[in-house]
């Protein structure tokens, strides 16, 4: 089968890899290089759970080809934590009970990074705006909501 | 219960870091060296006779491992609790997602080719799609060998005399109701990897609530499969969710195992989104006839419901959500005489399953609907007579349910004081407000024979507990409830409690996860081991102290005499002076809790749980006339919890819960035409996104039921019990129109109104 040589830095790390054509981002995440903290859930684009940062931007990846996005940045979930220290996000969502299952929780918490990178003092309404795009069946979203105003409060 | 470190903290799930730092390992996650991944073909047509199955092109696919239709299963070998179900279809098929073939292949785009190159033909039938014409004289027979359509369950439930009472009564309101097909929705989708060792001992990894009864399921399948005497391991991958979608084993499992067994290779299936919505088993549709009526002071003298259910071509849990919907129907609020009778019927459609809540929220969805109209005939305020009729401690139902605690008037009394009720209601036009109550089971459900779970628990010669519980976590956090409730007891950290509940070589007995039941059976079996771990550290220690042990208490890991302060010893000392000794012991201990609950006896009467848990949702609309569009200004949800062991996290199941019944409610619905699903995906099929989420309060009523750990009682399911008819009261009393049919959308809320409008023309 034909493969096409990308290159990508995920998470602070320059790799070099052949994919297949029509390989998603969520795919070669998942599958070449075991990074399975971005779920699939739908493949449609239609949930967010697999959410990841493209040169700081969140993205669906199961809707991404990998050679399309050939030379950028990507922050999965696994590159958010700082040594052992978690990302103050991944924090709040642990403390305030934003997590049950958990399946949609990196897209959750990418989703929500992206936003306060962008906007570090965001009103309830940009965030209810912003976390509309990913969907959770466990949690109301409503501690989700607070995990997000939490940590933009710090 | 003064004094509790641990317990009624709201301590954060013991899984949230490793989920929010995104290393959980969900079934999808899971690899095993050599693994191949299968793929199932269904049917093209709801009902029809198969002809020929030609799998000869497929064969020739490179990377096709193996390839399994009916013949390869054993003979007559069916699933369900009917045992109507072949996981794989020879002769005929009967809805959608009937299982054809199976494919398993060294990659997962090799198996999806080999499925289009698998040739069926078939002869199509004429379905039946509605319970109702499956129901008619010389319809179609789905189940030749059943002889009807109407399953052979013999939902009757009598207590009292309804005739006699609706004779009596002052006024009665009687009316239909239906609800939707909906769908559990669980994020992370159906899967398993089934996987053989050299003696043919199979291990499954698996999403499965109930390990204990899937583990005998899959070895009644192993006998079948010629494979006597062999072992079942059930290793439960970090789940993606629940909601009672895996309360049963399903055909994808035998397959995956058959394949797993034919090409002596780990085979893992994993369901597309696809397949999640039209091959899972929904929350069934019913339709429901109900009349109550009351005495002059507003007295409920009687309740009456028929219901028709659409079981769909399989028969799993669903056709058994009659034994719960009996909980509300002869039990929410006092009523003396009850008459309910239920029929599930087979169409060509989906089949059904249990869904949070098992079939309550479809009874009470009738029941407090119908019990407004009442309350309108008797010119009662809704609230009075919620009031007038409400539960009480101490009482026994006509059911024979024992209520213990019961914290029904006070839930009742918060949603009327924090939405302003008397203010609020009967007022402002467009704008009303509603409410509704719900009974649910709160101390386990002897559905089975055993409602038991066991722990086991061993102590570490530092303090340290391994906890083995049955007790499966999907998300609900029941890992965190078992760990504070050993710590308490034990007077050690939470951090010093590790839980196991994912491997039933290692985790004892438990039923399942669902009624709502892990928190009290579970909890009780985790206080009862880890009570019998706390004697045996108190008696070591009081023969080192000289000192009776129940002068002795354990607190942040030191044991101290409560008499004499100077005495204290760490845990952990005492630990390794009991352990490096001649004759040393560890701690181990072990409880197995069953509760004091019955199983139904001929009549459907019995204590069915060991305690009842109740709430009361409150909610305010304003309803846009020119829309129909339906908003939640406000919205309360009120639960006898018994005692909350964990606040954060039951929080967490009243938001969760009140958003699914929102989500009922106000938009979800699988829309079957001729029995295919049109709106199978999250693009066509909405769940609830942060954008639907009202203003929403928890009230949390505590009861301190007595039997229960800590006090507690269930709170999984009643979160969404009570929610689409407290709505379909505020709508009514904002516009004057009543929607009886779920979901609630803008187009019903409209031709409703123009129904009104035009009758008052007349
Ligand atoms: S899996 Fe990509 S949006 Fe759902
Ligand atoms: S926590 Fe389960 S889907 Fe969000």
């Amino acid at each position: 089968m034909k493969t096409i040589k990308v290159m990508l830095n995920v998470n602070n790390e320059k790799v070099t890899l052949q994919v297949k054509p029509y390989e998603t981002l969520l795919e070669t995440l998942r599958e070449r290089l075991s990074l399975t903290g971005a779920k699939e859930s739908c493949s449609l684009g239609s949930c967010g759970a697999c959410t990841v940062l493209v040169n700081g931007t969140p993205m669906r990846s199961c809707l991404i080809l990998t050679p399309e996005v050939e030379g950028a940045s990507i922050t999965t979930i696994e590159g958010l934590k700082n040594g052992e220290k978690l990302h103050p996000l991944q924090q709040a969502f642990m403390e305030k009970g934003a997590v049950q299952c958990g399946f949609c929780t990196s897209g959750m918490i990418l989703t929500a990074k992206a936003l306060l990178d962008r906007n570090k003092k965001p009103e309830k309404r940009d965030i209810v705006k912003t976390m509309s795009s990913n969907i959770c069946r466990c949690t109301g979203y409503k501690k989700i909501i607070e995990a997000v105003e939490e940590t933009s409060k710090k | 219960m003064e004094n509790l470190k641990v317990v009624g903290k709201k301590i954060p799930k013991l899984d949230a870091p490793l989920k929010a730092a995104g290393v959980a390992q969900y079934i999808q996650d899971i690899k095993l060296p050599g693994m191949l991944y299968g793929k199932i073909l269904y049917s093209k047509y709801p009902h029809a006779n198969i002809l020929k199955i030609d799998t000869s092109k497929a064969e020739k696919l490179a990377g096709v491992k193996a390839i399994v239709i009916a013949k390869d299963m054993p003979p007559n070998f069916r699933i369900g609790f009917m045992k109507d179900n072949p996981p794989l279809k020879s002769k005929k098929v009967l809805s959608i997602r009937d299982e054809i073939a199976a494919v398993a292949a060294t990659s997962q785009e090799i198996a999806e080719e080999a499925l289009s190159l698998i040739e069926v033909e078939y002869e199509e039938l004429p379905g039946i799609f509605d319970p109702l014409e499956a129901m008619k004289e010389g319809a179609p027979i789905l189940h030749e060998e059943a002889k009807s359509n109407v399953l052979k369950l013999p939902w009757r439930l009598v207590c009292g005399d309804v005739e006699k009472a609706k004779d009596e009564s002052a006024y009665i309101a009687e009316d239909t109701f239906s609800t939707q097909w909906v769908t559990h929705c669980c994020l992370g989708t159906s899967g398993c990897i089934a996987h053989f060792d050299m003696q043919n001992n199979l291990t499954l990894y698996s999403n499965t609530q109930i390990p204990s009864l899937a583990q005998n399921d899959f070895v009644e399948a192993l006998n079948a499969f010629g494979l006597k005497n062999r072992r079942v391991r059930i290793i439960q991958a970090v789940i993606g969710g629940g909601f009672g979608s895996k309360l049963d084993t399903y055909a994808y499992e035998y397959i995956a195992i058959l394949l797993a067994l034919k090409t002596k290779k780990p085979v893992k299936i994993i369901f597309t989104r696809e397949e999640e919505f039209f091959a899972t088993s929904p929350r069934q549709c019913t339709i429901t006839k109900i009349s109550q009526g009351c005495d002059k002071e507003g007295r409920l003298t009687f309740r009456e419901v028929e219901m028709i259910l659409d079981n769909g071509a399989y028969t799993s849990w669903g056709a058994t959500t009659p034994s719960v919907m009996m909980l509300p129907i002869s039990s929410l609020y006092k009523v003396p005489n009850v008459k309910y009778t239920a029929k599930c019927v087979y169409t060509n459609n989906t089949y059904c399953q249990a869904m949070r809540g098992y079939g309550n929220p479809q009874a009470t969805f009738a029941i407090e609907s119908n019990l407004d109209q009442l309350a309108e005939k008797a010119d009662i305020d809704p609230l009075e007579i919620r009031r007038i009729n409400a539960n009480e401690p101490g009482e026994i139902t006509p059911q024979r349910f024992k209520i213990t605690s019961c914290g029904m008037k006070e839930c009742i009394e918060e949603v009327a004081k924090r939405l302003n009720w008397k203010e609020k209601r009967g007022k402002d036009k467009g704008r009303g407000v509603g409410m509704a109550s719900l009974i649910h089971v709160g101390g386990g459900a002897r559905v089975y024979k055993s409602d038991g779970c066991g722990t086991i628990i061993k102590m570490d010669d530092f303090g340290k507990v391994d906890v083995f519980t049955g007790a499966s976590d999907i998300g609900q956090g029941s890992d965190t409830v078992i760990a504070q409730i050993v710590a308490e007891v034990l007077g050690i950290p939470i951090e010093d409690v590790n839980v196991i509940n994912n491997d039933t070589e290692v985790c004892p007995w438990d039923v399942g996860v669902h009624a709502s039941r892990t928190t009290f059976v579970a909890g009780n079996a985790a206080l009862g081991a880890a009570n019998r771990i706390r004697q045996q550290i108190l008696d070591a220690a009081s023969k080192i102290f000289e000192e009776e042990p129940s002068n002795l208490d354990i607190k942040d890991s030191i044991i101290f005499s409560t008499k004499n302060s100077e005495k204290s010893i760490p845990l952990g000392k005492v630990l390794r002076r009991i352990h490096y000794t001649t004759g040393g012991k560890m701690l181990m201990a072990e409880y197995f809790y069953d509760p004091a609950n019955e199983n139904f006896d001929k009549e459907f009467k019995g204590n069915l749980s060991a305690s009842y848990a109740y709430g009361t949702h409150g909610v305010e609309v304003e309803v846009d006339k020119e829309t129909g569009k339906v908003k939640i200004l406000n919205y309360i949800a009120a639960h006898d919890v018994g005692k909350a062991i964990n606040p954060l996290l039951l929080e967490g199941q009243i938001y969760g819960g009140g958003l699914q019944g929102i989500g009922y409610a106000l938009g979800e619905k699988m829309i079957y035409k001729d029995g295919r699903l049109m709106n199978g995906n999250f693009l066509d099929y909405k769940i609830p996104t942060v954008k639907d989420v009202p203003p929403i309060q928890p009230v949390i009523v505590e009861t301190e039921e007595k039997e229960g750990p800590f006090g507690a009682k269930g709170i999984g399911e009643p979160g969404l019990v009570p929610t689409a008819p407290a709505i379909a009261n505020a709508i009514y009393d904002a516009i004057g129109v009543r929607i009886k049919d779920l979901p609630i959308t803008p187009e019903k809320v409209l031709a409703a109104i123009k129904a009104k409008e035009g009758e008052k023309k007349i």
